[in-house]
């Protein structure tokens, strides 16, 4: 029998890199928290599972020229934040708000982490036999 | 790898709120700054801030730096003041202050240095989520 990694991994590693883009995300807001016009972003962790789930073909870019897909992070759109007080000079980034999710993306990440490596345990000790 | 991003991006960031940290520095250093004419006196200098576009026709391109587009001279009009007896007075009597606003200033200060520290940290958890990740499956 075949250890298939795909399988036994699970979501994981897909989870794993999608907090990374989210950190990506969340760590371009904080920069971007005195930009004039600037629009806070983030990913919604579900509708990135759908499209996991779904399994739809996604499309991949050859080349510079080509457009994005609609849908590139992972399939997830990128969505806009609401802010709770908007500010005078068009900026929607809130210090406190992108702290709070930039914390809850950095545990997230580390328990994707945790469940690779607790995968990767469970192989070793599967491959060794012991 | 991808995930080095976050340090392109959080380091953009801290060199923006450094560069304000330096114009702050400069305004308050030279809020008495008197000269004897309109257009030689110290005029308040603020950063330009902009997001980075890394690709303008990828709506989800969200991860950008700061771009600092360039400093502006504050269009206030500077203080005049009637000091005859000065010796830097023009011969009206007149003396030119800058239109340095030290309040604004220091609260200027204080957003950069809690920015700075915001993109300092973020530059921290993402190094140490990287180191992590370097020693996975061991």
């Amino acid at each position: 029998m075949a250890i298939n990694f795909n399988n036994a991994l699970g979501i994981h590693p897909q989870a794993l890199s999608l907090r990374e883009q989210r950190g990506e995300i969340l760590a371009a807001n904080l920069a971007n928290a005195d930009t004039p016009d600037y629009k806070a972003r983030d990913l919604d962790f579900s509708s990135v599972l759908q499209q996991t789930l779904q399994s739809e073909p996604r499309i991949n870019k050859t080349n510079v020229g080509h457009m994005e897909a609609s849908n590139s992070v992972l399939g997830a759109d990128l969505l806009y934040r609401n802010p709770h007080q908007a500010s005078l000079d068009g900026n929607t980034v809130e210090a406190h708000v992108e702290q709070a999710k930039y914390a809850e993306n950095a545990v997230q990440y580390q328990a994707s982490l945790r469940f690779i490596n607790n995968k990767f345990a469970g192989l070793m000790s599967a491959i060794r036999g012991e | 790898m991808s995930s080095l991003n976050i340090f392109d991006i959080a380091g953009s960031g801290m060199n923006a709120q450094n560069l304000r940290l330096n114009l702050v520095a400069s305004n308050i250093s030279n809020a008495n700054s008197v000269s004897s004419s309109l257009d030689q006196v110290y005029r308040s200098r603020q950063p330009v801030f902009a997001a980075e576009l890394q690709n303008i026709m990828d709506k989800n391109d969200a991860a950008s730096g700061v771009d600092v587009l360039g400093v502006v001279e504050s269009q206030a009009p500077p203080i005049m003041e009637y000091a005859p007896q000065h010796p830097m007075a023009d011969e009206l009597g007149y003396i030119y202050k800058p239109n340095v606003n030290t309040v604004e200033e220091m609260a200027n200060m204080m957003s950069a240095s809690r920015a700075y520290e915001n993109n300092v940290e973020v530059l921290n958890t993402a190094k140490n989520l990287i180191l992590q990740t370097l020693k996975m499956g061991q």
